[in-house]
């Protein structure tokens, strides 16, 4: 049975099509292990090798991974909750309803959006400590850590434009209190908020804006640095391991 | 006699560009460059008046309060689409912005107490708008307040008035 399902994959190796798509063989030896990961777009900006002490649990928590893997799943949820939400009034409010009462799932996908945006800042927030107090943002890791505090922003930034989309009390509040604090800032203040909104009040210009900022903009904002701090971490030799942590242990 | 020709020539060239400092290459550069910055400037601009709307579909800020009398002396009332208190004292009328000065949210009018108190950080004022507690920063804003020529009240929520100007019906 394993013999006929390894000769089946063989038989598929060989096939014109799969040796277009993967190039390389399979990867056996290091130099093939290497060829695979460099020839794939998804796995490019990867290292090819890590140092064993930078997989350990205690040198990242995986942090920064179970952020990208929570943005994954807000994508994912985000888009399946736009097929039922109209951003306007009144309709958002009652499309948030009907997700939660009417749609087969709804409340699932609604909640499993919610619950992980809230989980998103959280990891985000304990990903820059983390990184903080090893040290991470020291020399080659400067420009990476910068990286990172921008997408911290972003990450608040989308939370924030998420809030007002149920168009309830909570959201009209929160936006109308949020978007008075921008205000408050010296001469460009009232100006910012005017475009921010839309107008004067927190209306259906506001909402409109904010629904674009939250599902085009922000997110695009986001992939693209996201792009480059992978990508940087690679370049600047991979995670901060400490120097105690070097102990020839292991 | 055509080769010291030439030479000179060359020399000339070398020479002509060392002493123009700007080469065509530089030259064209400058003014891509130029050009893409004025363009960038105007584009900037035109942006800005984009995401800035001409036309707002707002409750109007001006608008008609009703009759002097169908507000008893010493009441305040608060009228829920416009935001304002209609405050009527033995000296007369003033229009009370609803909205805290902290940030933004509309209070409320509590008869038992004689206050206006604001539900989302607790500032409290009197009916004139005078602050008795925070946070709120200042006090509220009184707008303008006169009589049309068929005698109602008309509001103008644009023109902020000093407290001591009361209508006076």
């Amino acid at each position: 049975m394993a013999t006929t399902r390894q000769s089946a994959l063989q038989n598929l190796r060989e096939t014109k099509v799969w040796k277009s798509i993967f190039r390389r063989g399979p990867a056996n030896t290091n130099r093939t292990r290497s060829l695979a990961v460099f020839g794939n777009l998804f796995l490019h900006w990867l290292p090819v090798k890590v140092r064993e002490k930078s997989l350990r649990v205690r040198a990242s928590y995986y942090l920064g991974s179970i952020s990208f893997i929570l943005f994954i799943v807000l994508f994912v949820t985000g888009i399946l909750l736009m097929f039922y939400y109209h951003p306007a009034t009144p309709h958002a409010y009652r499309d948030m309803k009907d997700l939660q009462f009417v749609v087969a799932n709804g409340v699932f996908l609604r909640n499993l959006h919610r619950l992980a945006a809230h989980l998103m800042v959280f990891a985000v927030f304990w990903h820059m400590f983390h990184v903080f107090y090893r040290g991470g943002y020291k020399p080659p890791h400067e420009f990476n850590w910068v990286v990172g505090v921008v997408l911290l922003l972003v990450t608040l930034f989308l939370s924030y434009t998420g809030y007002l989309l149920p168009w309830d009390q909570l959201a009209f509040w929160a936006v109308t209190v949020g978007t008075n604090i921008i205000s408050a800032m010296p001469v460009l203040g009232n100006k910012i908020r005017f475009l921010l909104l839309g107008g004067n009040i927190v209306g259906e210009n506001a909402l409109l804006r904010f629904y674009v900022l939250h599902v085009v903009i922000l997110p695009l904002v986001a992939f693209l640095l996201i792009g480059i701090h992978f990508w940087r971490v690679q370049k600047d030799g991979g995670l901060t391991v400490k120097p105690k942590d070097d102990d020839g242990k292991g | 006699m055509s080769d010291a020709k030439h030479s000179s020539v060359t020399e000339a060239r070398r020479r002509g560009q060392r002493e123009n400092e700007v080469s065509r290459r530089d030259f064209l550069n400058e003014i891509t460059l130029g050009a893409l910055g004025i363009a960038g400037i105007g584009s900037v601009a035109v942006t800005y008046q984009f995401f800035s709307p001409n036309v707002l579909f707002e409750p109007p800020t001006t608008f008609r309060a009703g009759n002097p009398d169908l507000y008893p002396v010493h009441s305040v009332t608060f009228l829920q689409d416009q935001q304002v208190y209609i405050v009527r004292m033995p000296e007369g009328f003033y229009a009370v912005s609803a909205v805290c000065t902290h940030l933004g949210c509309v209070t409320q009018w509590k008869p038992d107490a004689e206050m206006i108190a604001c539900p989302c950080h607790g500032s409290k004022f009197k009916s004139d708008g005078t602050k008795i507690e925070g946070p709120a920063p200042r006090p509220l804003p009184h707008f303008s307040i006169s009589l049309t020529a068929d005698g109602e009240l008309l509001v103008d929520k644009l023109q902020s008035i000093k407290p001591a100007q009361v209508l006076k019906v």
